[in-house]
């Protein structure tokens, strides 16, 4: 047979999403650089092995600018694995990929700047939240649990270190897990979800058995397949 | 004390306005001192419904930037004289507004006014969070109809970030309004039914709204509904709504322009 058809038995492509940084530079990019060089200077490694794209929206930049602020944020040690908010038609094959389908989280993750003298308190590591979580918002808890008495809107999302545990209907978006943790689950008294991912394996609403819908159900990770069942 | 009401949704075409007239309306009927403010700038459309538009001279934008005294801006309704009308700029946009001037005209209007009733544009931007800026109570405007449902959950989440009240680590007080609800097309599942809507929004009823010919009728005619028919399905609806606002206890139900059996055995009889 033909050899297009030997490649296709020889890759296979695995949904696996990651919660990107987005980097959205603002005119002039100059004072932009100096302050970005400032924050990282506080927070040493923040971009370490994190996935980050650069948000072009709010800049206009010709290939040759945008290949120069690339290896500016190179310098100062960030990665760029893909472009955003740019034509494609004005990029090259010389930048990173333009990618789509990304969506804005509405709360920035908040990182705290390192403070010295005291050790830091250890806070326990899970958010309880006792109102419904509505559609645009996002809750991303990175360091541990989040558990929601309420619902999850359709166009919400929850996006935990740890797991998630629902106790009203999950319609929107839930992602445990989201930086490393593959024991990490997902409950819901009732998965009307959009989507669930545990350490960026995910299903969508469409990939999911007409006979899990609806009901009261968790989601577990075993090696890179995510698994739903119900809850009895 | 008075009232600041927003009435919001976030998707156009559910019903905000027109509820606005018809509760402004209500209030009044009811004795209350009423002012209704038409946030809609650049697509004023409150003025129509009440039947004002010939007599507008000054708008909001006008008293905003000191043109114009509140009291000038002011239309007073033609059928009741404790109802009254802010109409909105049909000529500029929505960045003609600042937070400052909004703040301003409201402290105003609360110390001449029972309610203040604020008509917001449709979207989730800068007209509409300016709107429902100063409100000690929302309105949710929503049809039972899966996209308005999720734009409403969209707006009562802003409504529980954004208000001044919000930020003032105060509770905005929330009501959903279901109107242009159509009870045989939601028994066959065409449309979401009142107990889907609750259940998914998690916000406290304030009255159901059928879909009626009536508010057509009524806008077509410059009046608000409870005045032009007010035996009227839409027009009860809102009378009931407007009394539970007012702090009344009264019965939920839908009310329905279909003739009782009580009707049709005498209509029967007669014909
Ligand atoms: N209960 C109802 N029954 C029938 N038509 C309605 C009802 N409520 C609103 N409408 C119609 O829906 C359209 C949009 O209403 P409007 O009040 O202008 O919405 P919005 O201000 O939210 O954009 C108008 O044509 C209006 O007459
Ligand atoms: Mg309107």
């Amino acid at each position: 047979m033909s050899t297009i058809d030997q490649c296709q038995r020889n890759f296979h492509f695995r949904g696996r999403s990651f919660i990107a940084f987005a980097l959205s530079p603002e005119p002039p990019i100059a004072d932009w650089l100096v302050a970005l060089g400032e924050w990282a200077a506080k927070s040493p490694g923040f971009f370490l092995g994190r996935p980050v794209v650069l948000d072009l929206m709010a800049v206009t930049l010709s290939e040759h600018a945008i290949g120069h602020l690339i290896d500016q944020l190179a310098q100062r040690g960030i990665r760029i694995m893909g472009l955003t908010g740019v034509d494609p038609a004005m990029t090259s094959e010389k930048l990173p990929p333009v990618l789509s389908g990304g969506w804005a989280s509405e709360k920035a993750i908040g990182v705290e700047s390192p403070t010295s003298g005291a050790p830091a308190q250890k806070e326990p590591a899970s958010l309880l939240l006792d109102e419904p979580v509505r559609s645009g918002q996002s809750v991303h808890f990175p360091a541990g649990d989040v558990t929601i008495l309420g619902s999850v809107a359709s166009g919400a999302e929850i996006v935990a270190g740890g797991s998630i545990h629902i106790y009203g209907t999950l319609r929107g978006t839930a992602m445990a897990g989201s930086f490393g943790d593959e024991r990490a689950r997902i409950f819901c008294s009732r998965n009307e979800a959009e989507l669930l991912a545990i350490n960026g394996y995910y299903q969508t609403a469409e990939d999911m058995a007409a006979e899990l819908r609806s009901k009261p159900a968790q989601a577990w990770l075993e090696s890179t397949s995510l698994m739903i069942a119900t809850l009895v | 004390m008075a009232k600041v009401v927003v009435i919001t949704s976030g998707k156009g075409g559910v019903g905000k306005t027109t509820s606005t007239a018809a509760l402004g309306a209500a209030l009044a009927q009811s004795g209350q001192k009423v002012v209704v403010v038409d946030f809609d700038v650049g697509l004023r459309n409150l003025d129509l419904l009440m039947g004002a538009e010939r007599r507008v001279v000054y708008d909001l934008v006008n008293v905003t930037q000191g043109l114009a005294k509140l009291p000038q801006a002011l239309i007073r309704d033609k059928r009741l004289e404790n109802l009254h009308l802010l109409p909105a700029s049909q000529t500029r946009d929505k960045d003609a507004l600042t937070e400052e001037g909004v703040a301003q005209v409201i402290t105003e209007l609360r110390s001449w006014f029972d309610w203040v009733i604020c008509d917001s544009p449709a979207g989730i931007e800068r007209g509409a969070t300016l709107a429902m800026r100063f409100a000690d109570t929302a309105l949710v405007i929503t049809n039972p109809e899966v996209s308005s449902v999720r734009d409403s959950d969209r707006i009562i989440g802003l409504l529980d970030s954004k208000t001044k009240k919000a930020e003032d680590g105060e509770r905005i007080e929330k009501h959903l309004l279901i109107t242009r609800f159509d009870p045989a097309r939601s028994a066959t599942g065409e449309m979401l039914s009142i107990d889907d809507v609750l259940e998914i929004l998690a916000t406290p009823l304030l009255g159901i709204v059928p879909e009626s010919q009536e508010v057509l009728r009524a806008s077509n005619l410059g009046t608000p509904v409870t005045l032009s028919n007010p035996a009227s399905a839409a027009a009860r609806a809102y009378m009931a709504a407007a009394q539970r606002l007012m702090g009344e206890d009264v019965p939920m139900t839908i009310p329905s322009d279909k003739k009782s059996l009580f009707d049709k055995l005498f209509g029967r009889r007669a014909a």
